[in-house]
């Protein structure tokens, strides 16, 4: 699977490098700077990009700003945006074209080598991958999608982070079925129309996003 | 639409007229004090009587001179309070206040404006009062004359009135009168204030010294703030992550001698040293956000307000027609005061909504954070908005509560944009 990174800090791009590496990852490209990394990833095509959010030489959010347009002229191209801190804002931003091939961790979820490389091809695969944090700061509101009841709240946001139906399941103590159940439940209380399921997993996470 | 316009016009003149026979009455005040401050003032030799008087004398012409800024202000002339502040520890009578009043230029000012302020107020104050009293005396006149038939010298440009035709014209010339009595009794209003600020205006000394006075305390409290801040952040650092940096050091360092002999082990210390770094970034990430949000370095100040309004356990709309960014400092202050007001909101408000808005009028950000809550706030209570207030003060910012009790509360405030531009002008008058 060939990768493209863009990361500024020189320890952490080959921490990044190396475990991509590691995994059987070819990584074809590495930038350092916000205005490089579109055209890096428009002439490489990757199968993923690993993007840090804050870049030179604004240090602001050029990463996430690249991640959007980028994938305005490539739709759809799978990418994963890191970052010290996450904000459910960005994630709303990132999700807002509607489509799949999106994630956003913290940082410290690299450290994770396991799930992080599952995260990638996750991501890859056209699966939406939300940090548990954001997902958490949203589930400590108290203007949940008030349609939903708790067990969906709790499908919907293990969802988010970008768990199978087997996963949540395994979480949630309860049988795959009963996951199954409930999502389906998710997807007719919010109607999103019956599509590609990929595509109303995002949905769903968006309507979270937004709720 | 005319209608509505000519009615605020008759309000205003008419507000303006009854302003006027007030003042009549205050001007005659200055009077009595006049004679009552240089009596005091002879006194002081004579048994030292001027020390039990001056001070009381004294403070009823500053009440004289402070209702006369009110109604300047009212009038469209704001004019500070020019007075020095009164030392620690005075008593309220004896040498010591005798002193801190006959050295304020502030005190001598008031004096001389007692009587010029008593003449301009008494002549524009009948002035005011005068023209319309006329154009009423025309509109009366006409039924008089018909009445009595006789003994009237004319009216207006009537001169005398000779017949009933004759006498009909004073109706008209009265109402004419009236109206143009009305019509500059705001005017003659203005035009008194405009006096008024001219004797009891601070001085351009008096001004810097209120400002210096200001700069002083905001630059107290913020000194102590940021000093209580580091030292809170040298805490956290030295408690949280430096601590955990160092046991992941040994941690680290055990598995590296167990690897060869022990494997299993080694790998549940490795696991632990993972979870270790995890939680010492969690605390740095906390600790970051107190300092200066990433959010608010990457978005400035609407996006961070938009991010945190979406974090906010209550839903909370933002309105806001910021553009561009601020100036960092600035930013950070009217960031952290909108925070802190919708933690507020969460903790104590009870409210189902809550919304922020954020507009720029010129070199002035007006902010707003409202929610639908039970009310009943106080500035005095707690410290979140005396240091809300406080953190504003610094950028010369300033703060205000609505909050009766059954709500709504809206805390707005009023920060300039330009902050390194020096200001020395008052907006309104302090103590």
């Amino acid at each position: 699977m060939r990768v493209v990174i863009a990361e500024d800090h020189a320890l952490l791009r080959d921490g990044l490098t190396r475990i991509l590496e590691a995994f059987d990852f070819d990584v074809v490209a590495v930038v350092d700077r916000g205005p490089d990394v579109v055209p890096a990833l428009l002439e490489n095509k990757p199968d993923v990009a690993v993007l840090d959010v804050r870049l030179p030489p604004t240090f602001t959010d050029e990463g996430l700003q690249a991640a959007i347009s980028v994938r305005r002229e490539a739709p759809g191209l799978p990418i994963l945006v890191l970052s010290q801190h996450v904000e459910p804002l960005y994630a709303r931003e990132l999700l807002s074209d509607r489509r799949g091939g999106v994630g956003y961790l913290l940082k410290d979820r690299v450290s994770d080598v396991a799930q992080f490389i599952d995260a990638v091809r996750q991501v890859a695969g056209g699966g939406t991958v939300m940090d548990p944090e954001v997902v958490a700061r949203l589930l400590d509101r108290s203007r949940p999608l008030d349609v939903l009841t708790a067990r969906e709240r709790e499908v919907l946001g293990e969802m988010a982070t970008g768990r199978s139906n087997a996963a949540i399941a395994a979480k949630l103590f309860v049988t795959e079925k009963a996951v199954s159940k409930h999502i389906n439940n998710i997807f007719t209380k919010l109607g999103l129309p019956v599509s590609e399921d990929d595509n109303r997993r995002v949905l769903a996470v968006l309507a979270y996003l937004d709720s | 639409m005319e209608s509505v316009e000519t009615r605020d016009w008759i309000r205003d003149g008419l507000r303006a007229v009854a302003a006027g026979a007030l003042s009549i009455v205050l001007a005659v005040l200055n009077l009595p004090l006049f004679v009552l401050f240089v009596l005091s003032l002879v006194l002081t030799p004579v048994l030292g009587i001027g020390f039990f008087l001056l001070p009381a004398v004294t403070a009823l012409i500053r009440l004289k001179a402070n209702a006369a800024r009110g109604m300047a202000a009212w009038h469209g002339v704001p004019i500070p309070r020019p007075y020095r502040p009164k030392p620690a520890g005075v008593a309220p009578v004896g040498w010591k206040r005798y002193h801190w009043i006959i050295t304020d230029p502030a005190t001598w000012r008031d004096f001389a404006w007692l009587l010029p302020g008593a003449v301009a107020g008494l002549v524009l104050g009948i002035l005011t009062l005068a023209i319309p009293a006329y154009g009423v005396e025309g509109i009366v006149l006409l039924p008089l004359w018909i009445y009595l038939a006789e003994g009237w010298s004319g009216y207006a440009a009537m001169w005398p009135i000779e017949s009933v035709g004759e006498g009909f014209l004073s109706l008209p010339m009265g109402l004419a009168i009236l109206a143009l009595g009305i019509a500059v009794a705001p005017y003659l209003r203005r035009a008194d204030a405009w006096f008024v600020r001219l004797f009891l205006a601070p001085t351009r000394a008096a001004e810097l010294r209120l400002r210096v006075d200001q700069l002083t305390v905001t630059r107290a409290d913020t000194v102590d703030a940021q000093a209580a801040e580091l030292r809170r952040i040298e805490r956290d650092l030295h408690d949280g992550a430096q601590a955990r940096l160092v046991s992941l050091g040994m941690t680290i360092g055990l598995a590296e001698e167990l690897i060869e002999r022990d494997p299993a082990t080694a790998r549940k210390l490795l696991s632990e040293a993972r979870d270790n770094s995890s939680t010492a970034l969690v605390e740095l990430r906390h600790l970051v956000r107190g300092i200066h949000p990433p959010v608010l370095a990457e978005r400035g100040l609407d996006g961070a307000v938009r991010a945190l309004a979406l974090s906010s356990r209550i839903p909370t709309t933002v309105d806001s027609d910021l553009t561009g960014r601020l100036e960092t400092p600035v930013e950070s202050a009217a960031y952290f005061a909108i925070a802190e007001g919708l933690a507020n909101v969460q903790r104590h408000s009870g409210a189902t909504f809550a919304y922020v808005s954020m507009h720029r009028l010129g070199d002035v950000l007006h902010l707003e954070v409202g929610d639908d809550g039970r009310g009943g706030a106080d500035m005095t209570s707690g410290t979140g908005l005396a240091g809300m207030e406080r953190r504003l003060a610094a950028f010369d910012g300033t703060m205000s509560l609505s909050s009766p009790p059954g709500g709504p509360t809206i805390v707005s405030m009023e920060l300039p944009c330009a902050s390194s531009s020096p200001r020395t002008m008052l907006s309104s008058g302090t103590d």
